[in-house]
């Protein structure tokens, strides 16, 4: 049976289950016996135990089984086969899929056999899954129906079922996360097999090529990652400075100023800007801002090159003002309106009063959302490639090109080299850095977010 | 039955004086003086305008999306609401004190010298200490806060949190005092002491309190004024209000008939 439709039955058989406890339940208390839990809870109790083990089965099944069907199928190869590399082997292993599922045509009579023999073990395969599925949950029915009396605790039971699910999903998440740390640690280790810890954080050059024959004319690969340090610094300073400004006084005037009616059409506007793709803002920068710094440079007697960080970075900046307005107008809205009067009573004017009082008690909020804002743009690359460049310049000037730690972890990957080369492994040492880099600015932000924080009621 | 002060004597006058929120009226034709160097207790049952009322005297309500105000209403015989009249200057004659206590997020000894600092009250650091001490000592703070001014405000318990925000208004030496509820927040013992500071107060301020208890609108003030559906039923001698209203609505709501 198809997974889906399994899963369906098994959903049916659980809510049947359900109405047979409620059932069983509801007759124990006819005959006089209070019941120590809803008669409903009896049900989720029944169901629960209907399908969930089913279920757990299912899901289990549905991982592992790829990988047995193909030792399987590999175990039942001619020896000719099976005695292929590893590389070969599984295109073999593909050929033979692509055969059995889709139809394709075999390329020789070998894969042809060894489809017959896939298709039959995955059909077996499906009738035992179902079989005992079924079994499962029939089994898991009569357990909790036989378990119900008048004075079973289910409304416990199914409490403590509750607590283990919400465990078990914030544990997928937490694992995820430290999957991802751990692999970019483990990678990032081989790479410092190659280059030395203090050679890669504190180099003044980068250049990441590397000869991928023996005979190529090509540099040995340098990878001192400090200019893509001050270019993502550079690109993200000149980031903060618009949009830190322009999101704060324009939140500042949103939430203390504007006429409601205003600001209703006016927010969403804001935030549409937090929702552009950022390869437009790329164009917007290379076709519109690019040129218009050049000739206004070009007035000024400066040399502004077509690439530069500054205009990455301003375009960069509108990118970000939701960041920092949307958040700073959540919390400054939060602040209680009597702390206002207070101050109003006091004969403060208007903007004494957001000043003084009302922007202070928001502090931690606004800080969080700049920083929130911060490590957006540090992470950000589509603006970056398309406008700043990717020229490894160990450079202060914003109008030269630069690159930044994101750019060149796109540029290392796309090449084509062994991914156990430096220059890819290099990759996983910046996202490294990055990681480090953002989690060091976020608990920067909850430290002070719970340092400053005012307790209102 | 109003009674009237005399001509001249009076701080505050209201008369004839409506307000609207939207399109619902919430005081309707109101006639009341509040006499200098007097506490005057506003009381009424609960959405009565006593509020409303009190926060024109400072013009908060401007503060109110949709609040109009028509009539007249006079602080030394002068119109607050005319255009001429400098609304921020108007605030700082009239103190306010609010119903929980709003100090704000800074230290004790910043929360005080906010108003005399923004009014530039002082000329130098060694003034601001001292008006920022008078007004604590004045609050009757003093003692329980002088070793831990840098602290800040909203680290006080409720009924110093209260008493630093009378300190915040006395500092910047207003004329009249308004005060909403200003002890519904807190216990007994704290109620006791900001009854005993407006006592103290009464000298050299003019003050206007709205209550919720009878008990303390009998020991605190010396007229009262009793408001009922936004109008102004009767108003007198706290005395006499209490002993002997001329009003039978006023009767019921000070014996707990209704309200
Ligand atoms: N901001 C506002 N918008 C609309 N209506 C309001 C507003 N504030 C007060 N009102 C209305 O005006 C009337 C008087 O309110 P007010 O707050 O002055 O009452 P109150 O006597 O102070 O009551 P309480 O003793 O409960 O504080 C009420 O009916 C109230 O619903
Ligand atoms: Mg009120």
């Amino acid at each position: 049976m198809p997974t889906i439709l399994l899963t369906l039955v098994l959903l049916g058989l659980a809510s049947a289950a359900y109405h047979l406890g409620r059932g069983k339940a509801l007759s124990v208390s006819a005959d006089g016996a209070p019941l120590h839990s809803l008669p409903r809870y009896h049900g989720y109790y029944v169901a629960l135990w209907c399908g969930l083990p089913a279920l757990a089965l299912l899901v289990a099944w549905t991982v592992l089984e790829p990988q047995a069907l193909r030792a399987l199928m590999i175990a039942a190869l001619p020896p000719e086969l099976r005695g292929l590399s590893s590389q070969h082997l599984s295109l073999v292993v593909n050929e033979v899929r692509n055969v059995a599922l889709h139809g394709a045509q075999p390329s020789s009579a070998a894969v042809a056999e060894a489809a017959r023999h896939y298709t039959a073990l995955s059909a077996t395969g499906s009738w035992l899954l179902t079989a005992l599925c079924a079994a499962l949950a029939v089994a898991g029915l009569s357990w909790g129906r036989s378990r119900i009396h008048a004075d079973a605790r289910m409304r416990n039971a199914v409490e403590r079922v509750v607590g283990v699910a919400l465990v078990a999903c914030s544990t997928v998440a937490i694992l995820t996360t430290i999957g991802i740390v751990l692999s970019l640690i483990f990678e990032s280790l081989l790479f410092f097999e190659h280059v030395p810890l203090h050679a890669f954080l504190f180099g003044t050059e980068w250049s990441p090529q590397m000869a991928i024959r023996a005979d190529q004319v090509g540099s040995s690969g340098a990878f001192g990652a400090v200019p893509l340090f001050a270019g993502t610094l550079l690109i993200s300073a000149i980031a903060l400075a618009v949009a830190v400004p322009l999101g704060l006084l324009s939140a500042i005037y949103m939430s203390e100023y504007a006429q409601p009616r205003f600001r209703a059409v006016a927010k969403p506007l804001l935030e549409i800007l937090a929702g552009i793709p950022t390869v437009v803002y790329g164009f917007f920068a290379v076709l519109t801002i690019s040129p218009f710094l050049r000739a206004v440079g070009a007035r000024l007697g400066l040399g502004i090159e077509a690439e530069s960080a500054l205009a990455a970075g301003l375009v960069m900046g509108i990118m970000i003002i939701p960041f920092v307005s949307s958040l700073s107008d959540d919390v400054i809205n939060a602040v209680p309106q009597s702390l206002r009067e207070g101050a109003l009573g006091l004969g403060a004017t208007r903007s004494e009063t957001v000043i003084q009082v009302v922007i202070p008690a928001a502090l931690p909020g606004i800080i969080g959302g700049v920083l929130l804002a911060a490590s957006r743009a540090i992470g950000e690359t589509m603006i970056v490639v398309m406008a700043a460049g990717m020229a490894a310049n160990l450079t202060a000037n914003p109008f030269a090109a630069v690159t930044t730690v994101t750019v060149q972890i796109v540029t290392l990957l796309v090449g084509d080299q062994e991914f156990d080369s430096p220059k890819t492994l290099a990759a996983f040492a910046l996202g490294l850095v990055l990681f480090c880099v953002t989690l060091a600015l976020n608990i920067v932000a909850l430290h002070i977010v719970n340092k400053y924080r005012e307790k209102y009621d | 039955m109003n009674q009237y002060i005399p001509k001249g004597t009076a701080k505050v006058s209201a008369r004839g004086l409506d307000v609207f929120y939207g399109d619902k009226q919430a005081l309707h034709h109101i006639d009341l003086d509040i006499a200098a160097g007097e506490v005057t207790a506003l009381i009424g049952p609960s959405g009565c305008g006593k509020s409303t009322f009190l926060r024109c005297i400072n013009r908060m309500n401007d503060l109110v999306e949709g609040a109009r105000v028509s009539g007249t209403l006079t602080l030394d015989g002068n119109d607050i609401h005319d255009r001429r009249l400098d609304v921020v200057q108007l605030r700082a004659r009239v103190g306010m004190v609010f119903q929980k206590p709003n100090p704000f997020p800074k230290s004790i000894y910043e929360n005080v010298a906010y108003g005399p600092r923004i009014h530039g009250l002082a000329r130098d650091r060694a003034e601001l200490d001292e008006i920022v001490m008078n007004s604590l000592e004045k609050a009757g703070l003093l003692a329980e806060v002088e070793s831990r001014l840098s602290e800040s405000g909203t680290s006080l318990s409720g009924g110093q949190q209260q008493r630093l925000c009378i300190a915040r208004a006395i500092a910047v030496n207003p004329e009249v005092i308004l005060m909403d509820e200003p002890c519904s927040a807190l216990d007994p013992i704290a109620t006791a002491k900001v009854e005993e500071l407006i006592d103290e107060l009464r000298d050299n301020y003019t003050i206007v309190i709205v209550t919720h208890s009878m008990q303390q609108a009998a020991r605190v003030s010396q007229r009262t004024a009793f408001f009922h559906l936004g109008k102004l039923i009767e108003v007198g001698g706290t005395e006499e209000i209490f002993t002997n209203p001329c009003e039978p609505l006023t009767q019921g709501y000070i014996t707990g008939r209704f309200g």
